[in-house]
């Protein structure tokens, strides 16, 4: 008999709905599994909460002799969800002090989305505080561990959700993207990871960073995986007025499209002289099986990325200054009083918040302060809309798809990036996805020394479709080569 | 452009952030080092471009002026610190050492 831990989330549904195994079954292997691999705060330090209890409950619904029950896509299937993402049962800390022990009264549009498919929601996992890093490090609850080697980082801001897909704890996660903070831990970690387009996923409950760059996106242990997820929490959702009205196809279908007459552009800026040659040479290889499938590749150009991280660093400390103001002891945060209201807010927001996320406050409200906002922040609007012009130029020339590399390194060790403007270098090869809103995924081509690297297809607007057919078709052809 | 200490406190009062002299002055040398690498987009030529604040496709769509109803786990009286009259007490804003007799 299978393992229950090492069914597909697809297939396990199946198992469930033929009896071959239990939701109960799932649930008990799920949180045995967080237990062998130390997942919790005094080991990896990748899952700030769980409810076992709240979890075995679900199971039993799912394991009710109802079929209706059974068909659901994701009966039964368990899910780590990041700490931003809002759950009436567990607490949303948002990796914070500020909001230790908050218990949303409600439950975020995806999440509803994901129970109402079957899904049961076991853990909520360590992030960088308000999604605002990209190594898990700067979390208030202590930094998390890469479970493929503890002495580097798992990436980040979603770097919890991650380490879980690639612990082997659910098949599927929930992570935040602003910059890259699904995809980027999904490299670090060898897992996949699926920005969608921006309004594709409701935003509605996931706690705000910078809101004309945020999206949900999903971990997934397989393309496959990461496609029944990303289905199930896709669609407009009235609740969020920017979630697009869009139909949304099935992407698992893409499991059966092949590449034949696809265009897939290289663009020269994601492959720099001083990239390191070795990931260099995992991306290239992963473009000959591309073309050995039927891609046509082409050499093009998108000039303005080389700005992307300076536009990037104002555009999202601006946006999260204005964001964040909310935590201020009245209307959201752990109040500590002071001499007055205004002290009040003081204290609080100095106690409560971390030194990344008062960084990048402080750099927020600097740039939008009078004087300041045309030299950085309407200047960064505008770059940031020849960003969005050159993808919809070379999306307009014929090419389909994208790729790149998903970062310039392997995962880091811990406490190696002291420099803030060192870590932000990290996300330089996913940023533009969120700048532009385009969907954009990465998948295991390869390892170095062991540590995975990423592979990041690009696609326009609204056609994660044809991304998923590019990426069921490279994860089959490399098999396992993505693991060398 | 340089920022100063006292630009630094300046920022940190509107942000409502208590900050000490001596994290003013490790924040002066982090945010000019993160600023000088901004300094980039100084020299982009930006004549006729557009500033974007968004990438929704078709903007932002009119609905009627009522707000949708959250759909809550937990009635309001769980969550509330304080709550009175179906109301949510919050602190006075003239005096907050008032708005706890109240």
């Amino acid at each position: 008999m299978t393992d229950v831990l090492d069914f597909s989330a697809s297939s396990l549904q199946m198992a469930i709905a033929s009896g071959e195994t239990t939701a109960r079954r799932a649930v008990d292997a799920t949180f045995d599994r967080m237990r062998d691999v130390g997942a919790g705060r005094d080991g990896l330090n990748i899952l700030l909460y769980q409810d076992r209890h709240d979890a075995l409950t679900r199971a039993v619904e799912c394991d009710a002799d109802a079929s209706e029950q059974r068909t659901r896509p994701l009966n039964g299937v368990p899910v780590v969800v990041k700490d931003n993402i809002a759950t009436s049962v567990m607490p949303t800390s948002c990796g914070s002090k500020i909001l230790d022990g908050y218990v949303s009264p409600f439950a975020a549009t995806a999440i509803r989305k994901l129970t109402d498919a079957g899904a049961i929601i076991v853990a909520k996992s360590n992030m960088d505080e308000f999604a605002m890093g990209s190594s898990t490090e700067h979390s208030a609850f202590g930094p998390a561990k890469n479970p493929l080697s503890h002495d580097r980082v798992p990436g980040g801001s979603s770097g919890g959700s991650a380490a879980a897909v690639a612990a082997g704890i659910t098949r599927i996660a929930l992570g935040s993207e602003t910059g890259g903070s699904v995809r980027q831990p999904a490299a670090f970690c060898g897992v996949v990871g699926v920005k969608p387009t921006y309004g594709r996923v409701s935003r509605f409950g996931l706690v705000a960073f910078a809101s004309s760059l945020d999206h949900i996106g999903v971990v997934g242990r397989t393309v496959d995986d990461a496609a029944i997820g990303l289905e199930t929490i896709s669609g407009h959702d009235p609740l969020d007025s920017t979630s697009a009205v869009e139909p949304v196809p099935s992407f698992r279908d893409a499991a059966h499209g092949g590449l034949t007459g696809i265009v897939i552009g290289k663009p020269k800026e994601y492959f720099p002289d001083d990239l390191d040659p070795r990931i260099r040479e995992r991306c290239d290889a992963a473009l000959d099986r591309l073309r050995s499938l039927g891609a046509d590749v082409r050499d093009v150009s998108l000039p303005h990325t080389k700005l992307a991280i300076e536009v990037y660093y104002i555009i999202a400390p601006a946006e999260a200054s204005s964001n964040l103001a909310r935590f201020d002891g009245v209307r959201y945060g752990c109040r500590v009083e002071g001499d007055g209201l205004g002290a009040m807010y003081e204290a609080t927001r100095s106690n409560g918040f971390g030194p990344e996320v008062t960084r990048r406050i402080l750099l927020g409200t600097y740039v939008l302060s009078a004087g300041y906002y045309d030299a950085y922040y309407r200047k960064a609007q505008q770059v940031r809309g020849l960003i969005a012009h050159d993808f919809a130029k070379v999306f307009s020339s014929g090419v389909h798809l994208l790729f790149t590399p998903t970062t310039p390194t392997t995962a880091f060790p811990l406490g190696s990036k002291a420099d803030p403007y060192e870590m932000y270098l990290s996300d330089i090869f996913t940023v533009t996805a969120n700048l532009a809103g385009v969907p954009a995924m990465s998948i295991p081509i390869g390892r170095i020394d062991g540590l995975p690297v990423g592979g990041q297809f690009i696609a326009s607007h609204f056609d994660e479709r044809q991304m998923f057919v590019a990426a069921y078709a490279l994860e089959r052809a490399l098999g396992a080569a993505a693991l060398q | 452009m340089s920022i100063s200490i006292d630009d630094v406190h300046h920022i940190a009062r509107l942000a409502r952030l208590g900050v000490t002299d001596e994290r003013a002055e490790s924040l002066v040398r982090e945010l000019n080092t993160i600023l000088t690498h901004m300094d980039v987009l100084s020299r982009v030529d930006t004549s006729g471009a557009q500033p974007v604040s968004g990438v929704g496709a078709a903007g932002l769509p009119l609905r009627a002026d009522v707000g949708p109803q959250i759909p809550l786990d937990r009635a309001r009286e769980d969550f509330a610190p304080k709550m009175k009259d179906g109301f949510f007490l919050v602190p006075r804003l003239s005096t907050h050492e008032d708005a706890q007799e109240s």
